[in-house]
């Protein structure tokens, strides 16, 4: 385990609990009809994608599937813009023609959300390799469930990142099902998907997608030789969805039991980093008191944000169809 | 200076790639095979591997690797082996190279080209002769250029490569070998301009790529027979240059469309469907198309003649839209 600082742990543990708390609005949100269309929750999976960015500088490239608002948060988007982009407001990051599934933040190098399964895994090697040809000595990160592992455009990606050397790194959040349907009747060798990419000769780990900590000690280290040219990563986070697939799934559906989610809710990522900083760091229960505090204002401030924002003008309608020269 | 078509492509990409360092080349055998047509004959020599990239045969993963790279600040060059191969990349040009823009609210955009040839050459059989103009014209975010002569390709090459949509560029494999006068020096032409290939008063006769030939020898021996017809080549097929159609339209009063193209929902329908709504008042009959049978491309030379637009046909077709026997 590297270093046990304080201030870092209490900013890493605030940023898994905006996540989390966030995504509970959301739902509460959707349940209000202020979001509408699908929504995919994070809540459980929070440790990875803070602890991968955390790896990250901030001119590297990160890409997303749908289940995306934890990576845009971790990347570290203002909460009310992403809020209001669920609410459809034209104050969204995407002036609410993205959505749920597809946010981008530009500036934040958060390059967006893809709904295609697999479809965006193409994408982050064409990323890893238009800095490859600049010259600049910048990674890709993408994100993708074990559900895209199988796919088509996953392969041909692997591949041609392994062929080409480029500078991406693949994190398969393995949070056991695909929707509903578990892993082991999905991926041929579902006891470790990381098969698919050392295939094609692509390095590959597991990594308790549950330990924040284990999560960017591993990003750490691989970040630097990816980054030292020493071609594309794979790394299978183990984690597991508290909540069901999208919303029309209620948390433990027809093809999981509630002992099952019960049982995995035993390492949820929250607790794990709460009970390594109560015993290591010297936190106290204060601390986590003063943190839901200042989080729960900043969600409420980003729903109110997002609330009292105007709808976009039906004349954006055909606004960014084209790029005008 | 008189160029084959292929030769103005090849100095239409030489010419921009001189120009820009972002632009870059990728596909099947563009490289040291100098493309599977000869188009990029000297390319690899010239610009090196980095730049004149080949690929493995995955359509999906090197065109949905451009479009990451397009993201990124690159513009490449995407050249599919023939245009039925983009039903492949399919996905990848939908789903995200036509949408991407919109998504995200104009921060993203993706200038790229997607070029390759479309349509029959002789007796490919029915996975290598399709003429699919119509399903890329449908899906907004696109441009869809397809130039019939040496001149029109070389000047909207060049407008295509430095557009900063994704613009997708049909060319033909029988029109590679044809020859025709091509200015000396810099020069474009705009997307979204047709052109009067030949002026007549009697009837409009709007064709593109392949089909113009066809159009304008149609259009030579009924001259022969006393009807003046006016050949239109639309040369951007998305956006179309409505106008210039129109401004004809009123003129002749009479119009056939001929398209290689399969019939139901074919190109052709949206042109006469855009005319009748532009210049109903105008029209002095109804509008005639000429187009591919709703069949598969059948290999049989016979077969084949059979299933795709001649003069003969368009010589009828033109006859019967002004009344003459």
């Amino acid at each position: 385990m590297a270093d046990m600082d304080r201030d870092d742990l209490l900013s890493l543990y605030r940023q898994m609990l905006l996540i989390r708390r966030f995504e509970e609005k959301s739902a509460e949100m959707y349940a209000l009809a202020k979001i509408a269309g699908f929504l995919h929750l994070y809540i459980g999976e929070e440790a990875i994608a803070v602890g991968a960015i955390a790896a990250l500088r901030p001119d590297d490239y990160v890409i997303s599937a749908y289940r995306d608002h934890g990576h845009c948060l971790a990347r570290g988007s203002d909460p009310g813009k992403v809020m209001a982009e669920l609410f459809g407001k034209a104050t969204g990051l995407c002036q609410g023609k993205g959505g749920s599934m597809h946010l981008v933040d530009l500036a934040k190098r958060f390059m967006g959300g893809y709904a295609i399964v697999g479809g965006h895994i193409p994408l982050a090697t064409g990323l890893a390799f238009a800095s490859k040809y600049q010259k600049q000595d910048l990674v890709t990160v993408c994100f993708f469930g074990e559900g895209a592992v199988p796919s088509g455009q996953a392969h041909e990606a692997f591949n041609l990142a392994a062929l080409w050397k480029l500078p991406v790194i693949f994190i398969c959040e393995n949070n056991r099902y695909g929707m509903g349907t578990p892993v082991q009747r999905a991926v041929a060798l579902y006891e470790n998907v990381a098969e698919a990419a050392r295939s094609y000769g692509i390095a590959a780990e597991r990594v308790d997608g549950m330990d924040v900590l284990a999560v960017r000690d591993v990003m750490r280290k691989v970040v630097d030789q990816v980054r030292a040219g020493q071609g594309p990563y794979f790394i299978e986070a183990m984690t597991y969805r508290f909540m069901g697939h999208s919303m029309a799934d209620p948390s433990h559906g027809h093809y999981r039991t509630k002992d099952e989610v019960a049982e995995h809710r035993k390492r949820d990522p929250l607790v794990v980093l709460k009970e390594t900083m109560l015993n290591q760091v010297h936190c106290s229960e204060a601390d986590f008191k003063e943190l839901e505090r200042e989080v729960g204002d900043l969600v409420t401030a980003a729903v109110k944000f997002a609330d009292e924002s105007p709808f976009p003008d039906p004349a954006s309608l055909y606004t960014d169809v084209m790029a005008e020269d | 200076m008189l160029l084959s078509y292929r030769e103005a492509l090849n100095q239409a990409m030489r010419e921009e790639m001189r120009r820009d360092s972002r632009i870059f080349l990728i596909g099947e055998e563009v490289g040291y095979y100098q493309g599977a047509f000869k188009v990029t004959k000297g390319f690899v020599e010239e610009f090196g591997p980095q730049r004149v990239v080949d690929t493995p045969i995955t359509e999906a993963g090197f065109t949905g690797l451009a479009i990451g790279a397009a993201m990124a600040g690159l513009h490449p060059i995407v050249e599919l082996m023939t245009m039925n191969f983009g039903i492949v990349a399919l996905d990848q040009i939908v789903n995200n190279a036509a949408k991407i823009r919109y998504m995200s609210g104009g921060q993203l955009s993706v200038p790229l080209v997607i070029r390759g040839p479309g349509s029959a050459a002789h007796q490919l059989g029915a996975q290598h002769s399709q003429s699919l103009e119509a399903w890329f014209c449908h899906v907004p975010g696109l441009k869809v250029v397809a130039p019939s002569t040496p001149q029109d390709a070389k000047g909207l090459l060049k407008s295509a490569i430095r557009d900063q949509n994704p613009v997708i560029f049909i060319e033909a494999q029988l029109l590679y070998g044809t020859k025709g006068e091509v200015t000396e020096g810099e020069y474009t032409i705009p997307l979204g301009q047709a052109e009067v290939k030949r002026t007549g008063m009697d009837v409009t006769l709007v064709a593109y790529s392949k089909m113009l030939l066809v159009a304008l020898e149609a259009a030579e021996q009924l001259s022969r027979e006393g009807l003046d017809v006016e050949v239109i080549d639309p040369r951007t097929l998305k956006p179309l240059d409505l106008d210039t159609i129109v401004t004809s339209v009123k003129k002749t009063g009479r119009v056939v469309i001929v398209e290689e193209g399969w019939r139901f929902c074919g190109l052709g329908a949206q042109i006469a469907d855009s005319i009748y709504t532009a210049a109903f008042d105008y029209l002095d009959g109804p509008i005639v198309r000429v187009t591919g049978e709703d069949v598969p491309m059948p290999y049989s030379r016979p077969l084949e003649d059979a299933a795709i637009p001649d003069v003969p046909r368009v010589v009828a077709a033109v006859k019967s839209a002004c009344g003459v026997a």
